[in-house]
């Protein structure tokens, strides 16, 4: 479709030119008419066998993807009803810009489309096609074609993927209003992501690409219309409201599961997630790039596996209660964080990263050799720790199923709710501790690490605190962890992987998300945890696929997806000032000054 | 006689073969703005940075009101000296008010568990600081910008928003170097008042500067360093009227000295020379 878009929309300085010549009624026409077919289209047979996954060859309803592509069909015939001006509908496009209208066409085309064309593939011809196929692939196109044939929001093609301009504020709603709609946006969120965890596990993950396509591309409409600021600021209006109601929302995905295998998920992605949170402080906040963050997870996790009572545990006899295994873990972490950073942390920029890559690496094949033969026995090397015992805390045996309020909660989403409660903690940590004296000392260090020593900050001393309370935070998750996968293994803790977590896939849910922030990491970590999940037959080619998408991440959207709102100024602002560039050299050059003189 | 802020003695610092200060003495006193010129390159910088410690000066010694300095900057700062930097050095994404907050930290002691704990001590540590932060940028003028970035401010409120945060941490000595580089004359002007404002609160002041007008103006002493050696010191008419200083600065003039022209092609050079260099080597 850029394609197209490319080469017609080619004459510059054509602003308001149509890429496609019709009249503006028509082309609205053209959209809603095409929005009604593609939804129409999802009721007929798209194929004749029921190989293809989620079986489409039933006439009369919706079924696997082409749910997907009713839903896109919807958003786009009430994106396209905005354009009239539609009472009720005008909040979605604030602005009735036509960018919104073209990416809303373009995420239903995309995941019609691609079903089509995976039909297609998969199937081996274009025979394994049924005529509501057919239908499906040429409806969906008709409102891309009328949103081409709209008057182009700017005068390059790229507009159509902006924001809009010119959005007007929102109205003024009471309190209690904008407090149910942060409820019902969550509620959304929630929806959407128990969709998207819940996708079937297909065998080339069909359902949960076209679930991608759609979300990436109608997310990027209602960003482009502006509702993701409005969403951003009525957050930043009711922050304590908002992040219960998120928590809220993440506990109430457990009971929303009749199958423990989501849970399972789930609380992976949140020990991911919480491991990325805490990395945000050193890498985010601090600007130290420690790239072996991962061996304070597995630091954290064989110290609670030690004490678990498991009969593979050296100390097989001692089983700590759970807070006490947490204690034991967070302080193994933390000594382990201190024994780095403090020869490490005096190092700067290069030296710093390259030191904790090697660190991590050790950590992992340490415990690959401390099996009693190459060494002292502790971590029973490959074969790692098994058999660790569930938890039970308060007499609640967190490995057996249980009812609440006629809900049964599995083994995975007993401990879903127990690392829900941790990452709570971190994210209050994360916060209290970056709107602080320490917090902006950090921040401070990132920005200018000499100018922050002229100011009294003992550089050393505030990069080790940051640095131990990100492995103690590690760690946390860390004692989670060895309880969840009922055994501990050297493998996962490695650099770079296939699968989350190790360093890698935790600086990159830091960087992808946004750096800094507290929502960006828990996105970033969700979604580099759900990819790879879901998409298992990328296999080998996973990781390419993974650095090819980060750096078109990085060329378009280098503050992350969740901008800090600094960060975001630091990349996009314009016409800014001239300050001089600040490298940073090894220490002996500070000072070495040959600048033009003003008054000389 | 007054009591002495800073006294440098024989503070000397080598480069490899390169002597860049060579055994320099220099007091500040109570209430006084001393000055500090010289051609470029001539090592001002240099001494400014072994008096703040960022720098360990190859020989010589630097104390506060008595008390020998360890060379550590945040020491240094602790003790009571704060400084600018020549090439501004703001923490360019935090927003103005946090740059001063910053410039709090000696004299804030909140560490991390109260930060988490959130206790009332926090809380009232936290008023008081950004209180004091907004009475400083209330007296530079900047209280308006608050919650501006730092990067976005224009020159001239950059330079002004570094003495505030030097400020903050509550010196008895400020140590400015080259505070109206880039500034047009009327901010020169209110940079020269500043400067006395903050005189008259008690805080002696070290300035570098290359504008004569400014420094003859402001200072109640000056001191001319010449390729890392102290030439003159003494108050704005000896300096004024010393024939060494006005070599240094111009060359000693010889037969068939170059025309005026002549003479502006060859500063333009220089300046040019000095502007491909500064790439690889500012701060
Ligand atoms: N870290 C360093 N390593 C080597 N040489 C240095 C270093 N720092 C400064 N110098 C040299 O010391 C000399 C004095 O430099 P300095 O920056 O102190 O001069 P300055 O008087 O501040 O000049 P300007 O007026 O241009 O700011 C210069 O020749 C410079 O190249
Ligand atoms: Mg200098």
């Amino acid at each position: 479709m850029t394609d197209t878009t490319k080469t017609t929309g080619a004459p510059q300085g054509a602003q308001g030119t149509p890429v496609i010549p019709l009249p503006a009624g028509a082309a609205r026409i053209l959209i809603a008419v095409g929005a009604v077919a593609t939804m129409a289209s999802t009721m007929l047979a798209w194929t004749w066998t029921s190989e293809f996954p989620g079986d489409l060859t039933v006439t009369g309803y919706p079924a696997g993807l082409q749910l997907l592509t009713l839903t896109g069909g919807i958003l786009t015939l009430l994106y396209a009803l905005t354009l009239w001006n539609v009472r009720g509908l005008r909040w979605l496009n604030p602005a009735r810009a036509n960018g919104p209208v073209f990416l809303m066409a373009l995420a239903a085309f995309a995941v019609t489309w691609y079903t089509v064309l995976a039909i297609t593939i998969e199937l081996g011809g274009l025979a394994n096609l049924e005529p509501g196929g057919y239908v499906a692939a040429v409806a969906s196109l008709l409102p891309v074609l009328g949103a081409l044939a709209l008057p182009r929001p700017g005068d390059t093609w790229k507009s159509y993927f902006a924001k809009a301009d010119d959005i007007p504020a929102a109205h003024e709603v009471p309190a209690w209003a904008e407090r149910i709609i942060i409820t019902l946006c969550l509620a959304l969120g929630l929806i959407v992501f128990t969709y998207g965890i819940g996708t079937p596990d297909d065998e080339y993950g069909e359902t949960f690409s076209g679930f991608m396509l759609l979300v990436l591309f109608a997310t990027w409409a209602v960003f482009a219309a502006g509702l993701t600021d409005r969403f951003s600021s009525l957050n930043a209006r009711h922050k304590g409201f908002a992040t219960s109601m998120a928590f809220l929302a993440a506990a109430v995905f457990p009971f929303t599961q009749s199958e423990d295998h989501n849970a399972n998920i789930g609380v992976n992605i949140l020990i991911f997630a919480t491991v990325a949170l805490g990395l945000n402080i050193v890498v985010g906040l601090t600007g130290l790039l420690d790239l072996g963050y991962v061996a304070f997870l597995g630091v954290g996790a064989y110290a609670a596996a030690l004490v678990s009572g498991s009969e593979y545990s050296r100390f097989s006899g001692t089983q700590l209660p759970f807070w006490g295994a947490v204690l034991v873990g967070m302080a193994a972490s933390l000594i382990f964080g201190v024994l780095i950073g403090a020869p490490t942390l005096r190092l700067r920029g290069d030296y710093l990263a390259i030191v904790t890559l090697g660190f991590g690496e050790i950590f992992r094949i340490a415990v690959n050799n401390l099996d009693g033969s190459s060494g002292p026995d502790i971590t029973n090397g490959p074969n790692g720790i098994a058999n660790i015992p569930d938890l039970e805390i308060l007499g609640f045996n967190l490995g057996e199923p249980h009812v609440i309020a006629g809900f049964t909660l599995g083994r995975f989403a007993n401990y879903f709710l127990l690392m829900l409660v941790f990452t709570a903690i971190v994210v209050l940590v994360f916060t209290r501790a970056a709107d602080s004296r320490i917090g902006r000392s950090w921040v401070a260090i990132r920005e200018d690490e000499t100018a922050a020593t002229a100011m009294g900050i003992n550089g050393f001393r505030v990069k080790l605190v940051a640095f131990a309370l990100g492995a103690a935070l590690a760690g946390l998750a860390g004692t989670v962890s060895a309880h969840v996968s009922y055994s501990v293994v050297p493998t996962p803790y490695q650099f770079a992987g296939a699968a989350p977590p190790n360093s890698a896939f935790l600086l990159a849910a830091v960087v992808l998300g946004g750096m800094g922030t507290v929502s960006g990491p828990l996105l970033g970590a969700s979604l580099l945890y759900l990819i790879p999940e879901k998409l298992s037959f990328l296999k080998n080619y996973e990781l390419l696929a993974f650095g090819i998408a980060l750096i078109l991440l990085m060329r378009f959207r280098p503050e992350g997806i969740i901008a800090n709102r600094r960060r975001q100024l630091e990349f996009h602002e314009t016409g800014q000032l001239d300050i001089p560039e600040q490298q940073s050299l090894p220490e002996g050059t500070i000072g070495a000054t040959k600048a033009t003189k003003a008054g000389a | 006689m007054t009591n002495t802020v800073l006294e440098a003695s024989g503070v000397t610092m080598r480069f490899g073969g390169l002597t860049a200060v060579r055994s320099v003495d220099l007091t500040v006193s109570e209430g006084e703005i001393v000055g500090l010129i010289g051609p470029n390159g001539a090592g001002k910088t240099t001494f400014f940075n072994c008096l703040t410690g960022l720098y360990i000066p190859t020989e010589g010694k630097v104390s506060y009101k008595g008390s020998v300095l360890p060379p550590k900057p945040h020491l240094v700062t602790q003790a009571g000296m704060a400084r600018t930097f020549q090439n501004i050095r703001l923490f360019a994404n935090m927003t103005v008010l946090e740059n001063v907050l910053v410039g709090r930290h000696t004299r804030t002691k909140e560490g991390l568990w109260s930060a988490l704990l959130r206790g009332p001590g926090f809380k009232k540590a936290e008023a008081a600081s950004e209180e004091r932060a907004m009475e400083l940028l209330e007296f530079i003028g900047l209280a308006h910008k608050r919650d501006h970035l730092a990067r976005s401010l224009p020159y001239g409120e950059q330079r002004k928003l570094e003495i505030a945060r030097a400020l903050a941490s509550e010196p008895g000595l400020l140590l400015l170097d080259e505070p109206t580089a880039g500034m047009n004359p009327q901010e020169t002007r209110a940079t020269e008042e500043l400067v006395f404002a903050i005189r008259d609160k008690g805080i002696a002041v070290l300035v570098i500067e290359h504008d004569m007008r400014f420094i003859f103006n402001l200072c109640d002493r000056v001191a001319v360093l010449v390729q890392g050696e102290k030439l003159v010191e003494g108050t704005s008419d000896v300096v004024q009227g010393d024939e060494r200083v006005i070599a240094a600065y111009l060359g000693t003039p010889f037969e068939g000295a170059p025309e005026d022209a002549a003479l502006q092609e060859v500063e333009a050079a220089e300046v040019h020379a000095a502007e491909g260099s500064s790439e690889g080597n500012d701060q």
